[in-house]
């Protein structure tokens, strides 16, 4: 700490005198906070702000409980989108009332971590008003507190969800009238209607007793996500001299004349315990998720979780990427769903993510299908690693997205003339005329996996029967969709040449 | 030492911003708003050199992280286990 050089007395003085320090800044803050150039070593609130008061409640208590190395802070929109340049925690900041929604997906993918959502009173109760429900509907292990000041301070004084009836505001200068803005929103209240949430509390910066309060609560609120035990919500009113035009010390005091009325402070709830039933996430094994008997069908490759049995078929990838485009009604989505079903039949982790339009049939749609031997990170895929191009339009729009080295499997006899060939290989394959052929130009879909099957071999083609097996009840589509499989595959082996690159003439070379 | 006040408090001059807050909240009332300017423009807090208790009420009213330090005076060392000892402190 760096004190004035005009100061009248020096740290070591007091040290001297038989002194010891009692409260100091928190190790939680940095030393010095590199927002801008100059003013490194103070906020950039306003004086007399709340937030600086919260800041300094909730750095101690992670100091105190130990939590500063495992905690990540999520910053709001408003005056307090820069607590990531004072907390030396982890630092997330996110898009104006979503911060329950990132700090959800940040808790849930890192369980061990203490996740605090800190947001104001524009940021949670207006924009974010579903977040924070949901957030809370839902009991994450989150803590978020709420920073509730009746305006919006960082974009000048506009009337917020809280504002006061009667409280002048830019958008409400003749004061906040029920019968035209409504009435100022209870969060804590709302909040506490709910059944998941464990802790809610409303404190306020109005005083020293109430400010030890909040202390209590700010701290109550982290050892409840410490221990696990479900969603903590603490509400602090909080001043903001500068948008209500007064003093820092008559601000503190208007908290507590007219906030602390409209806004009761109190313990909504505090429960000790989370009710543990349906804790657990239940594992399914696959043959009861897919209603399959293990034993049913010789020829599955059907691999049980946990069974030593090496799989029949050893899939030659780490992960393997499919888009599937075409018209809607082309079977572009069914055919993804049946690839998914073969890959978990086949002990794989497996996603399939669907596209379409609000038209069903004839619209274009396209789904991404992952196939993995780890956990998938994300369903959606940027690069597949097959592209199966059921119409003109798909090849076109997605031929560029194709991971070099990748594979196109074109629904043409031919490629479009005024094509450019892309950095994969392209098979075309007249799949509509053969399946037409065949009975039913329904197979389509059908042709072309057996095609994928047989020039990527990435799964079993007995899988692909077993599955088409428990999907078509109809003896003759059976027969037809065998036949589909069968097709498909042949054409790869007796009219595409190993590594052939089809040319705009149909022809391969 | 004795009459020595049992708190001490060091005021960041350049860090504080001069709210007011700490010396409203300052229950034996110790700490007044310098009359000089600081750096930036306004009247640091300040401590009047007398009185402190030491509770750190001021400390958690001050919005800023560092500007307040509170310091306590330490206890006296106690040369004593009871009991085994006793006859030596007499």
């Amino acid at each position: 700490m760096s004190t004035d050089s005009k100061a009248d007395v020096k740290e070591s003085e007091i040290l001297a005198a038989g002194y010891q320090v009692s409260h100091s800044k928190s190790p939680v803050f940095y030393d010095t906070y590199e927002r801008k150039d100059e003013l490194q070593h103070q906020t950039h609130y306003c004086p007399g702000c709340g937030h600086g008061i919260a800041h300094k409640l909730i750095a101690e208590a992670l100091a105190d409980l130990g939590l500063q190395d495992k905690t990540i802070f999520v910053s709001p929109v408003g005056c307090s989108v820069f607590a990531y340049y004072y907390f030396d925690v982890g630092n997330v900041q996110l898009a104006h009332g979503r911060a329950p929604a990132g700090a959800t997906g940040i808790k849930r993918a890192r369980p061990d971590k203490i996740v605090i959502s800190y947001q104001g009173d524009g940021d949670l109760a207006a924009i974010g008003t579903a977040e924070i429900i949901h957030a809370a509907n839902r009991g994450e292990k989150i803590t978020v507190f709420f920073l509730n000041n009746a305006i919006y301070g960082m974009t000048g004084g506009q009337m917020a969800p809280t504002t006061l009836v009667g409280q002048k505001s830019t958008t409400s200068p003749w004061g906040r009238r029920p019968v035209n803005e409504g009435f100022p929103l209870h969060m804590a209240e709302l909040i506490s209607t709910l059944e998941a949430p464990v802790y809610v509390e409303r404190v306020a910066l109005s005083d020293n007793k109430n400010i030890m309060k909040a202390r209590k609560a700010v701290r109550r609120a982290l050892e409840i996500q410490r221990d696990g035990i479900g969603f903590s919500f603490v509400e602090i009113l909080s001043p903001c001299p500068t948008i209500w035009a007064k003093d820092p010390v008559e601000a503190r005091k208007w908290v507590a004349e007219k906030m602390i009325p409209v806004f009761p402070l109190n313990v909504f709830r505090d429960r000790k315990h989370e009710p543990v039933e349906n804790a657990v996430i239940p594992i399914r094994p696959i043959p009861e998720v897919l209603e399959i008997s293990s034993t049913q069908g010789g020829t599955a490759a059907l691999v049980l979780p946990g069974e030593p049995s090496s799989p029949k078929h050893t899939h030659h990838f780490q992960e393997f990427a499919i888009k599937i485009a075409g018209f809607g009604g082309q079977g572009v989505l069914l055919l993804g769903q049946l690839l998914t079903e073969m890959g978990m039949r086949e002990g794989l982790e497996v996603s399939w993510l669907p596209s379409y339009g609000p038209e069903m049939r004839s619209g274009s749609a396209h789904c991404h299908v992952c196939l993995s031997k780890e956990r998938i990170g994300s369903p959606l895929i940027s690069h597949p690693d097959v592209l199966v191009a059921m119409n003109e339009l798909s090849l076109r729009k997605f031929a560029p997205q194709v991971a070099p080295g990748g594979l196109i499997l074109y629904n043409q006899a031919r490629l479009p003339q005024d094509f450019q060939l892309p950095q994969a290989r392209v098979i075309c394959i007249p799949a509509s005329e053969m399946a037409d052929k065949l009975g039913s130009t329904k197979a389509t879909n059908i042709i072309l996996m057996g095609a994928l099957l047989e020039e990527t071999e990435c799964l079993l083609a007995a899988t692909a029967e077993e599955v088409l097996q428990t999907k078509i009840k109809k003896v003759e589509m059976m027969e037809i969709n065998r036949k589909a499989l069968a097709a498909g595959r042949e054409f790869i082996d007796h009219y595409v040449r190993v590594g052939a690159v089809s040319q705009p003439d149909g022809f391969a070379y | 030492m004795a009459g020595q006040p049992r708190g001490n408090i060091l005021i960041d001059t350049e860090e504080c911003k001069g709210c007011g807050l700490c010396v409203e909240s300052c229950p034996p009332e110790c700490l007044e708003l310098r009359p000089e300017l600081n750096a930036y423009g306004v009247h640091a807090a300040h401590y009047s050199g007398d009185g402190c208790t030491g509770c750190g009420i001021c400390f958690y009213c001050c919005p800023e992280p560092g500007a307040i330090t509170v310091y306590r005076l330490a206890p006296p060392t106690k040369p004593l286990v009871q009991g085994e000892s006793h006859a030596a402190a007499l």
